[in-house]
């Protein structure tokens, strides 16, 4: 099963965990990445998301498909936060579940590794000096 | 002898790609040659001519039709192209 979402409301760990649990699996990872009060050095003071929406979720679903055959998993829930969003609120969070946990935690780990090269999607901070696209820049 | 009529491409812009261009969307007028068809390539160097403050980003890809394209492929006109700034998701 895969499950793939960008939405402009709040994200739930609970529904994301629910959707991944099986019988036939003894693991579930569950990545959960939330906003920093703090980024390299510098106070940040709330967020916001851009994204080319269509073109993200194509990849999200090749990443989480790809997850899934090259892990072996059973489950692959991958929930993308966009808008803007408070310190503390939750961006990302990717579910997996699998027979055993090694590939669990492999699987969730690559996945957030390769949404972060690929997905377009974009974080805006801001800081109490002004807002900046967050890698944008040299 | 005629002068090839220019194609009206448009490139819809995301995250800083949109403050650079103060707009969601633009359009750029490119010729394609029968001895040289419209490719990623020319589209990429007409941005940077009409918007050089690309140049100072760490890089930027585009897509084609909600993929990433490579500087060899072909564009026509019907194509959705899209600035790819570097991303910054998770």
């Amino acid at each position: 099963m895969l499950d793939i979402d960008l939405s402009d409301s709040p994200l739930s760990v609970d529904h994301c965990y629910g959707k991944v649990q099986d019988p036939s699996c003894g693991g579930i990872c569950l990545f959960v990445g939330t906003i920093r009060n703090h980024s390299k050095g510098e106070p940040v003071v709330r967020l916001e998301f851009d994204s080319y929406a269509p073109m993200a979720l194509k990849e999200m679903r090749r990443i989480a498909g790809q997850a899934k055959e090259q892990f072996g998993l059973t489950s692959v829930v991958l929930h993308h936060r966009v808008g803007k969003l408070a310190i503390g609120d939750i961006a990302v969070i990717i579910a997996v579940s699998s027979a055993h946990r090694a590939a669990a935690f492999d699987g969730c780990e690559w996945i957030i590794d390769e949404l972060k090269k690929d997905v377009p999607i974009w974080k805006k901070e801001f800081r109490p000096d002004g807002s900046y696209w967050v890698n944008a820049r040299p | 002898m005629t002068e090839t009529p220019t194609i009206a491409i448009q490139l819809l812009c995301f995250g800083i790609a949109r403050d650079l261009t103060a707009a969601p969307e633009i359009t750029l007028h490119l010729r394609s040659r029968p001895d040289d068809p419209l490719t990623i390539a020319h589209v990429r160097k007409a941005l940077l001519e009409s918007y050089p403050a690309f140049g100072d980003l760490v890089s930027f890809a585009i897509a084609r039709n909600e993929a990433y394209a490579r500087d060899a492929d072909p564009v026509v006109a019907t194509d959705v192209l899209a600035i790819i700034p570097p991303v910054s998701g998770g």
